[in-house]
């Protein structure tokens, strides 16, 4: 080993502590991007292997009745690998820890053999055996909700007939991995359940004997989706047929991916940010350090070694230092990756899982250390090289303040000498200053937009279940009944108000894009859930037009004015051409709100309803439940609280969780600029410092020169940081919303503020560690060392 | 009998511990009466620059007493020897040691502000030749009038004790006497003991006292009779 070599490790040796904190900024930043991008490719390729090993079907074609026979004729449409005709039913499972029944969806099984396609797994318990037609699996997550298990009866109503039924066992479905109930959209594992039963007893239940209502296919490699739709479409139109979907449709795939799809834009868009800042802090703090190295290169020189070899030396220190960070972020990324992919999976229902890491991740991380720091370290030696040995081992002329030192000679009556000494720093040097500041104010910056993002959340909360949504009880009926249902609701003792609502599945085409959506049919003088425009004020629904969120309206690239075309996926099937007169914000879910007897004259289903809304007097709530039970009409009753809860659970467990972790190393990062920035300042005026308590200063006076300095910087950095921090959240904001819930930038004062005194409580903890190794300096060392 | 401005009773420094620890004092006992110019004279390591930064208030003997008048610096607190170096001591090093975004004048200010008994700051640079170049900057200084400002400012406190390391070190013959004129005034005028640790045996002829240390230890002290002043010496 060369001499050089010794020297590189006893330098790194001797620098520890702070080649530890510039390690730890880097290491946070590449950390969190390998982080989020194992997660997303892990999500996705455990994704894909359940779906595989289950079968899961690539189109799902609902029809009213279709005899056994089609399946053979669906076979045989040129792409398609294989069919599995089967009958699926609503029902309502009776639960004694519940006032309302459950709505629950029945899923035949073969009698003999195992499903073609979408397969269950099952975790506890048996298959069923079909000679027993009052066994039925039941799903995990709902049953683990309500405690039950195989070997426990439950009673259910099916197409108007309650039975009882026996678990023999639990089981999960790629098909399921969410479940919401009707009419609603956030999904719970409490509020809808899914039963297994034999194709020949659920067949019995719903008048399915040598028919099916559901067909589900999957396609042979290279076979045209859009194809094989239209043939479907064609085959059981005469059946009933409402429109075969793809797999990208369905519900439990589509809000898998568009949580997935959440995870992958905020791990494309936050870690970037983080990694920016940490490589900006890298690049500050190298050139620092190789600055106050000035001396020995100096010596080195003197001895005769070329800048070469000297600017080599150099780069293997902050080679060490930048690979060192970057590795260990590398290996901070897995190992907090695969604890928070355990969480995720938990949430996805994943009965196993597929880890895998993004080798293109560890690349940009460690390529992006090793660009900042080299541009750190190489720009200053630039400058060390000008000077000849002789002048870069001199100890350094005192730094030229003689031409701003007269900027503040009409403050200098007000101002003490030590009070001089920061304010001269400041206007003398105002580069590395504006380093310092922009530094705090990055850490600021982060601080401000995930604050505002938790804000954010909160808000999307209040404004979707104290704003948009007014009811108390949302009620959805069996099918699209006659509006004297809506008298009866009326009539109810202790129900307020009732406001009637229309939902129509429908695809929604404009242009070659479309999109499965539901329209959503309100009364125009609607007062308890109503479009509301980005000021939050009504917008009036005008006869005839459709009013789009506006998330869906970005979907399909369409802008009031437009005309759409609406298939209407229910009763005569119509394809209808409706202008969209306004985009409607919202946070939860996309809606498409029309007039709902604007929307009933174009269906010409005149007075039809298929649910209504209702406040209700809390105190008679259990009365109105047991009485809503009973109305034949009734599908379901969902009440706003349960739903509130429930999307609480889905913003604090699902990709949104995934704030909490960005916050803390927001906060990590934060610390480590401001403190770095306490660190280089000191070590800047070590000297000075010491030469203070020599003449007679105490360490508090000593310590004023410097810790005003930080305070100074702190202050200028909290605007500029606040500003650049309400822009960062716009980019972090749109990496958190999806589909399913739209995140707001909210200015938020209170957010400003706690960001704020996360950044003062940093400077002040930063402030009392410098004061700290002020009050242990020996003045004699510290007067002996040069500058 | 002269009052006794120092006296050390047994000084030991140790640095460091076990087969590694260099005894830099070992036992000195000296007195040094108030009102002398005294040069400490030794080679490089021989105690002496230790010597002065312990009875300057600046470092903190291993074992051993040493007096300031009547007190003993040894059983000070951190915040007594403060306010001792703040009230009675003035310090002038080798490399000035000034701060470089004050100037000459705002740097003895510095000193002013905070002690007892100070003199006009502009007074103290006059003592030292600088009246002309009050406003300056460090910067815009020459070593031998930086050294002399950090001298105004150790001087402007009306200090009871003056120590200077190698207060010529970084200078040529020239500005050397000047600097050493500068002491010798501080000394008559303001009756303040001077202290001047060096290596330069021939300024030794300026002092009352001359201290030769060797090992960590005293080993002679030269009474001088016959004073020179700064300009007579050979450099």
């Amino acid at each position: 080993m060369s001499p050089l070599d010794h020297k590189l490790l006893r330098d790194l040796w001797r620098m520890k502590g702070q080649a530890f904190a510039i390690g730890m900024v880097i290491a946070v930043g590449v950390g969190m991007l390998v982080m989020m991008t194992g997660l997303v490719t892990s999500l996705k390729e455990t994704r894909a292997a359940y779906y595989e090993r289950y079968r899961l079907a690539d189109v799902f074609a609902p029809v009213t009745r279709a005899p056994d026979r089609m399946a053979g004729r669906l076979a045989a449409i040129e792409g398609v690998s294989a069919v599995e005709p089967r009958v699926v039913g609503a029902a309502l499972i009776d639960l004694i820890d519940t006032d309302l029944p459950v709505q629950a969806q029945a899923v035949s099984l073969p009698d003999f053999h195992s499903p073609r396609l979408n397969d269950v797994f099952l975790t506890d318990g048996r298959m069923i055996d079909s000679s027993h037609t009052d066994e039925i699996l039941l799903l995990q997550s709902f049953a683990n909700v309500h405690g039950l298990r195989p070997g426990d009866h439950i009673q259910a109503t099916m197409n108007g007939a309650r039975r009882s039924f026996r678990i023999v066992g639990l089981a999960q479905s790629p098909e399921f991995l969410y479940t919401t109930a009707p009419g609603e959209l956030i999904p719970d594992d409490a509020r809808f359940g899914v039963i297994w039963m034999s194709r020949s007893a659920l067949a019995a239940a719903y008048d399915m004997q040598g028919a099916f209502n559901e067909a589900l296919l999957s396609l042979s490699h290279g076979a045209s989706e859009a194809a094989v739709l239209d043939a479907v479409d064609r085959l059981l139109g005469s059946y009933g047929g409402t429109g075969a979907y793809p797999l990208k449709d369905q519900m439990s795939n589509l809000f898998v991916s568009q949580e997935i799809g959440e995870l992958e834009t905020s791990s494309k868009v936050v870690p970037p940010i983080f990694l920016a800042v940490a490589a900006f802090l890298l690049y500050i703090v190298i050139n620092r350090m190789v600055q106050s190295e000035r001396e020995e290169i100096g010596l080195m020189k003197a001895f005769g070694y070329t800048n070469i070899e000297v600017v080599a030396h150099y780069f293997k220190l902050v080679m060490a230092i930048a690979i060192g960070g970057a590795l260990a972020g590398c290996l901070m990324g897995i190992a907090s990756g695969r604890a928070l992919i355990q969480v995720y999976v938990a949430y996805f229902k994943f009965p196993f899982l597929v880890f895998d890491l993004d080798p293109a991740s560890f690349v940009i991380g460690v390529s992006v250390s090793i660009l900042s720091a080299s541009v750190g370290g190489l720009l200053v030696l630039r400058r060390v090289f000008g000077l000849t040995p002789a002048s870069a081992m001199r100890a350094p002329a005192p730094a030229d303040y003689s031409r701003t030192g007269t900027i503040g000679h009409a403050l200098n009556r007000f101002l003490d000498q030590t009070s001089r000494m920061v304010l001269r720093r400041i206007t003398r040097q105002p580069a590395r200053m504006a380093g310092a500041v922009i530094g705090i104010a990055c850490g600021m910056a982060l601080s401000v937009s995930i604050i505002t993002i938790y804000a954010g959340f909160d808000r999307i909360i209040d404004l979707t279940f104290n704003v948009m949504d007014r009811s108390d009880v949302t009620v959805s009926f069996t099918h699209a009944a006659s509006d004297t249902t809506i008298f009866e609701l009326r009539r109810m003792q202790g129900v307020t108000l009732v406001e009637p609502v229309r939902y129509v599945p429908v695809v929604l085409r404009h242009g070659l894009i479309s999109r499965r959506s539901v329209i959503t049919g309100l009364s125009p003088d609607a007062r308890l859930v109503r479009a509301l425009d980005a000021d939050l004020a009504k917008i009036p629904l005008q006869n005839g037009g459709i009013v789009l969120a506006s998330a869906l309206a970005d979907i399909l690239h369409i802008r009031p004015g437009d005309m759409m075309t609406v298939e209407v996926r229910e009763g005569r099937q119509p394809a209808l051409q409706i202008p969209v007169t306004a985009v409607a914000e919202s946070l939860l879910g996309s809606p498409a709100y029309m007039d709902l007897n604007a929307l009933n004259r174009v269906l010409r289903e005149p007075n039809r309803v298929s649910g209504a809304y209702l406040t209700i007097d809390k105190a008679r709530a259990s009365k109105i439940y047991t009485a809503l039970q009973d109305m034949p009409t009734v599908a379901g009753v969902s009440l706003k609280s349960d739903a509130e809860i429930a999307f609480k659970v889905l913003l604090d467990t699902g990709a949104g969780a995934i704030r909490y972790v960005m916050g803390a190393i927001a906060f990590i990062i934060t610390f480590g600029i401001v403190y770095n920035a306490a660190r280089i300042a000191y070590a800047e005026r070590s000297r000075d410092l010491a030469s203070l308590r020599v003449i007679g200063f105490t360490k508090g006076e000593a310590a004023f020169v410097l810790l005003g300095e930080l305070a100074i910087v702190t202050l200028i950095a909290l605007p500029l940081g606040a500003l650049m921090g309400y822009y960062l959240s716009f980019g972090i904001a749109a990496g958190f919303s999806s589909e399913i819930y739209q995140i707001p930038v909210v200015f938020d004062s209170a957010s400003y503020g706690f960001a704020a005194i996360v950044v003062i409580g940093a400077a002040v903890v930063s402030g009392w560690l410098v004061k700290r190794d002020i009050d242990r300096t020996e003045l004699v060392s510290a007067l002996k060392t040069r500058e | 009998m002269k009052t006794l401005a120092f006296s050390t009773k047994g000084l030991t420094k140790v640095y460091g511990e076990g087969r590694s620890a260099v005894h830099a004092l070992r036992g000195v006992e000296l007195d040094i009466p108030q009102g002398e110019i005294v040069v400490l004279l030794g080679p490089s390591g021989s105690g002496k620059s230790t010597l002065l930064n312990i009875i300057g208030g600046l470092d903190r003997a291993t074992a051993g007493d040493a007096f300031f008048q009547d007190q003993n610096l040894s059983e000070m607190t951190d915040k007594q020897l403060t306010l001792y170096r703040r009230n009675y001591v003035g310090f002038v090093f080798q490399f000035y040691n000034l701060m470089p975004s004050l100037t000459a004048r705002e740097n003895v200010e510095l000193v002013t502000e905070i002690a007892r008994d100070p003199m006009d700051p502009d007074e103290a640079l006059a003592m030292v030749g600088l009246s002309e170049r009050v406003d300056h900057f460090p910067a815009q200084l020459s070593g031998g009038e930086q050294q002399r400002v950090a001298i105004a400012r150790a001087v402007a406190k009306n200090p009871t004790v003056l120590f200077c390391d190698e207060p010529t070190g970084a200078l040529d013959s020239t500005t050397g006497r000047a600097v050493l004129n500068v002491l010798k005034d501080v000394n008559e005028k303001l009756g303040a003991t001077v202290l001047i640790v060096t290596h330069a045996a021939s300024q030794a002829a300026m002092a009352d006292r001359v201290i030769h240390f060797a090992d960590g230890a005293i080993r002679e002290v030269v009474v001088n009779e016959t004073k020179l002043t700064p300009e007579e010496i050979d450099w």
